[in-house]
């Protein structure tokens, strides 16, 4: 039944909108479209978005650990290839800080009236542009040192509800330390 | 309903339905959430409107095919997810030049729109290159514990510390 329902076009789009629907909802309420709480994140000032995104990894998780283990969903994990990701995540990183948002949250800002952020979509268009025109020429050294599918049970060599405990734990000890601190 | 009024929301409780929502999209769609590969399938419907069909051969728009699908649509819904949640609690405004920016760098427009797009440049440039964003290697990644997400993670957050740091202590600061 659920395949029947993934696989008709028109249902996926319509989930798609609501999906997106929601999280454009709930970015919002949370603060994450406001170009402040995002860069006031970045200075270390206001810990918004980091409360948003480990706890939102913590249920996620845990959630969906046992959505595989049941069999209702496949995993979706991205290839460990060290190189571009490093390089990559930087300059993504840079450009979080100049533009003040990051794609999903430029999206919402755009909703909520921010002119400059559909300036930044521009921008994300053209460098999306940029790298699809690059990567024939860089293909080579980005596919290098592909270690695949890797998770963090693997890297630990632990089993995945061990690691799992690990990482909510250390997420739920960093948001408590946070909130101590009373940032 | 006075709380779907209100401006703003714990981050707890946005993040934890967050995560529900990822779930929901899991076992609706069998995918994540990511909003990064919306914008490379619309430059490549861009460039398809500028120089033709022959942008389909480029290697990296065949495994990205241009497109109007699941992504986009997403990203589409998020602008209007917030366009209505700013609009029932009343903060819906058009924001040209953001305060934390004026209190540093002055009230141009220009400026701000310059930062804007040279940002949106990296971040568009660095998402492809990373093979996520936020959101799909943040979030949808990382809970699935994929050790290529927790690095794309932590060097997000590495370059934006530190850029935000040069961008507001640095030249800020002069």
């Amino acid at each position: 039944m659920l395949d029947r329902f993934r696989e008709k076009r028109s249902l996926r789009l319509v989930t798609a909108l609501v999906v997106g629907l929601l999280f454009g909802f709930l970015l919002q309420k949370g603060g994450a479209t406001d170009y402040g709480v995002l860069v006031n994140q970045l200075l270390l000032r206001d810990f918004t978005v980091l409360k948003i995104i480990f706890s939102a990894i913590v249920v996620g998780s845990l959630g969906i650990h046992l959505l595989v283990r049941g069999g209702l969903v496949d995993p979706s994990i991205k290839p460990f290839k060290p190189k571009p990701i490093i390089i990559g995540g930087l300059i993504f990183g840079a450009g979080f800080a100049l533009l003040g948002y990051c794609p999903g949250t430029l999206a919402g800002a755009i909703g909520a009236g921010s002119i400059h952020a559909l300036l930044g979509a521009v921008g994300m268009v053209t460098g999306s542009s940029a790298f699809a025109n690059l990567y024939p020429r860089i293909k080579g050294s980005i596919e290098e040192g592909n270690r695949g599918r890797l998770t963090i049970p693997e890297v630990l060599k632990v089993d995945v509800g061990l690691a799992l405990l690990i990482v909510d734990l250390l997420l739920i000890i960093m948001l408590i330390l946070i909130e101590i601190s009373s940032l | 309903m006075s709380w779907l009024a209100l401006p703003r929301w714990s981050p707890y409780g946005v993040g934890a339905g967050i995560g529900v929502l990822v779930l929901i999209s899991f076992i609706l769609s069998n995918r994540p959430i990511g909003c990064s590969t919306a914008y490379v399938r619309a430059s490549g419907l861009g460039e398809i409107l500028l120089w033709g069909e022959r942008v389909e051969n480029n290697e990296y728009y065949k495994k990205f095919v241009p497109k109007i699908g699941w992504e986009v649509v997403l990203l589409v819904g998020v602008v209007l997810g917030a366009l209505i949640s700013s609009g029932l609690s009343g903060t819906l405004a058009v924001e040209k030049v953001p305060g934390l920016w004026r209190a540093e760098f002055g009230s141009s427009f220009l400026l701000r729109a310059v930062a804007a797009i040279l940002g949106g440049f990296f971040v568009g440039f660095g998402a492809r290159m990373a093979g996520g964003c936020t959101s799909g290697h943040g979030i949808s990644g990382t809970l699935q514990l994929a050790a290529s997400s927790w690095l794309a993670l932590f060097c997000f957050f590495i370059g934006g510390f530190g850029a935000a740091y040069l961008l507001y202590a640095v030249v800020g600061g002069i």
